[in-house]
């Protein structure tokens, strides 16, 4: 066991699937010679060489739209997108293209690619370096979007992502890049769509992902000392989700609480929160509170983004209002 | 050339020029559900490109796509069956005429977005550099994606990482419903002069020139691996799909088709062949056609259960 950094534990999970599976190829903006933007990619272009490593150009619809066709060919492509919010140029590609190959082409062939990005605020970055737009990829038939909050998972769920035959949206959380914490020796590897219980709890359950694991369980511990005893559930996969996990949850809880760092309409909140209202209404004592970011751009100001975040703190309000 | 190569390529033409009229007189008759983009007028590209190329060769192709699937070898009963909806089809009747695929030929899909082949074709090329083993990668695309930004990010990872990527351009004038010459407002020569890819122009609907210029461009690819655009003049007989009535086309341009037909203008330079083996050549391909399209009638459709089997790989296929 070695305590390691978030952005360390993806970075031995590319080498070691890059060892593992010599058709791993990496691409993306300046991951090669310059480490990555966040540093991420660091030292392999040294281990890997030129042919296993690309610095792109800065073309990511033709970086993500390449990743498909070198999938269809053989190789399991590994993109870097250096932003999330960047994504956006390369829609067609993931939406029309990778997504649908393997059931539009009558299951003849799959599309083993990853998409790497980094979300999430925290970096006055403003409102194009910040979003969180996971919800738009768990919308697509075909895709499948993973989203860790621990290194081990970031570790693990990568791994998991590159064996997948399918595409796979794999979502890193900027602030999370410098957080520490145990990476086995030798690590399990988990199947893609089953959550993490992250705190054990029975009086109200907090569902998350990402970054806003960590404040599910600080709300956790600002509510304890009252009696109030918050079970947390990290998704870690957002697409597939893991439906009978939370239900069991609200089973035993019977209070739903949904947080993401995300805008909250339309977000992955809803749909968990439409699924509970129906496989999971004789559970419920109370409303399913979601908390996300407001209805706006994330804003580049210090006062502004800070609070314009999601907190534990609106997750502790969060649980106060269902178990009102 | 010989002339059985010359032959070859004739009957080749003749099978898509078969299968479109078959088509067209199916989706008249209603038989062929969506749309459909007939290549009538265009065989002569495919065939001669493909008259070159092997299986381990990869083709990415566009709405227009029929030729160049069964160029590239893709079974014409299967193909039938795909383009008529049908679960004994290529894609089990989900993809139809814009996207059809046979991976086993290297085939990776017709497309329903313009220029879309590009990205994936150029990745392709990617993964057949690194195998090593000579294989090249071709996009068909039309005169209208000369408008496409992809065009611009994939000539310019292809120029500078050196991957082996035909680009052909089929130019038949056309951007969907409008003349490329108000759309497009550079020479396709002169762009790719400015990456530095070599460049090559043909008459895209005489397919011994098509041939023969393929073959001197993807020789050299295969030794030494560098992305190559060829240019084809031809022409497109049909509307943009079926069902376009053409009202935006001249009649003076319309008239003069008939005489760049590329079967006739086969069929004239091959004056060794005597009428007999056209006619035997003719029968077969008529019997070939026939046979599949009656199989794809008779062919059961697909049923709704199976929606979701191939949206993810199931852990049956993965093991």
């Amino acid at each position: 066991m070695t305590e390691v950094r978030f952005m360390k534990a993806v970075n031995q999970a590319l080498s070691d699937a890059m060892e593992a599976d010599p058709s791993v190829i990496l691409m993306g903006e300046d991951i090669g010679a310059a480490g990555g933007s966040f540093k991420v990619t660091r030292d392999l272009l040294d281990t890997f060489g030129s042919e296993r490593v690309y610095d792109t150009p800065i073309s990511e619809a033709a970086i993500a739209g390449m990743a498909v066709g070198a999938a269809l060919t053989g190789a399991r492509p590994v993109v870097e997108i250096m932003f999330m919010d960047f994504v956006t140029l390369t829609m067609d590609m993931l939406v029309n293209q990778a997504a649908k190959a393997r059931s539009m082409f009558g299951g003849q062939g799959s599309v083993p690619m990853v998409l790497r990005t980094p979300h999430g605020g925290g970096l006055n970055a403003g409102p194009q370096h910040s979003q969180c737009l996971e919800a738009w990829f768990a919308h697509v038939p075909g895709l499948k979007v993973v989203c860790p909050a621990t290194p081990a998972d970031a570790y693990g769920l990568l791994r998991a992502a590159i064996d997948d035959p399918d595409p796979v949206i794999f979502i890193e959380n900027k602030a999370l890049y410098a957080a520490k914490g145990d990476l086995p020796d030798r690590p399990e590897i988990p199947v893609i769509g089953k959550a993490r219980l992250a705190r054990a709890g029975t009086t109200a359950t907090v569902v998350s992902y990402g970054a806003a694991v960590q404040w599910a369980l600080d709300a956790a511990e600002t509510l304890a000392p009252e009696g109030i005893d918050v079970e947390v559930l990290d998704l870690r996969s957002l697409q597939p989700w893991d439906e009978a996990a939370v239900l069991a949850s609200l089973s035993k809880t019977h209070n739903l609480v949904i947080a993401h760092e995300a805008v909250e309409a339309f977000g992955i909140g809803a749909e968990i929160a439409a699924r509970m209202a129906d496989i999971g209404f004789d559970e419920l004592d109370g409303p399913i509170v979601r908390v996300g970011a407001p209805f706006a751009p994330s804003p580049f100001g210090k006062t502004l983004e800070a609070a314009y975040r999601p907190t534990a703190n609106d997750i502790v309000a969060a649980i106060r209002r269902t178990l009102d | 050339m010989t002339p059985d190569d010359r032959k070859t390529l004739y009957r080749n033409m003749l099978l898509i020029r078969r299968i479109e009229e078959a088509l067209r007189q199916l989706f008249a008759d209603g038989h062929v559900p969506g749309f459909v983009h007939l290549s009538i007028g265009q065989e002569a590209v495919p065939v001669g490109v493909s008259s070159h190329l092997r299986d381990s060769d990869t083709v990415s192709s566009n709405h227009r796509g029929h030729g160049h699937t069964i160029a590239k070898g893709v079974d014409p009963s299967a193909f039938f069956a795909e383009v008529l909806g049908r679960a004994t089809g290529l894609c089990k009747g989900r993809g139809g005429s814009m996207h059809v695929a046979d991976l086993s030929k290297g085939m990776l899909g017709a497309n329903g977005i313009v220029g879309a082949g590009l990205p994936i074709t150029t990745g392709s090329a990617l993964a057949l550099k690194i195998r090593g083993k000579g294989d090249i990668a071709v996009v068909y695309f039309g005169d209208g994606a000369l408008a496409e930004g992809l065009l611009h990010e994939c000539f310019n990872i292809a120029a500078l990482w050196g991957l082996p990527v035909l680009f052909v351009c089929e130019n038949n004038g056309w951007s969907e419903f409008s003349p490329t010459a108000n759309q497009v407002s550079f020479k396709l020569q002169a762009l790719a002069k400015a990456y530095g890819i070599r460049y090559a122009a043909v008459d895209g609907n005489v397919v011994t020139e098509v041939a023969d210029g393929a073959g001197k461009l993807i020789d050299r690819m295969r030794k030494t691996p560098a992305p190559t655009v060829l240019e084809c003049a031809t022409t497109r007989v049909r509307g943009h799909f079926e069902g376009d009535r053409q009202d935006y086309r001249e009649a003076e341009e319309v008239a003069g088709l008939d005489a760049r037909d590329p079967l006739l203008l086969a069929r004239r330079a091959m004056t060794d062949v005597d009428a007999a083996w056209f006619d035997t050549i003719a029968r077969e391909v008529e019997a070939e056609v026939a046979a599949a399209v009656a199989a794809a009638k008779e062919a059961p459709l697909p049923d709704i259960s199976d929606i979701t089997a191939d949206v993810y790989t199931t852990e049956e296929v993965r093991a």
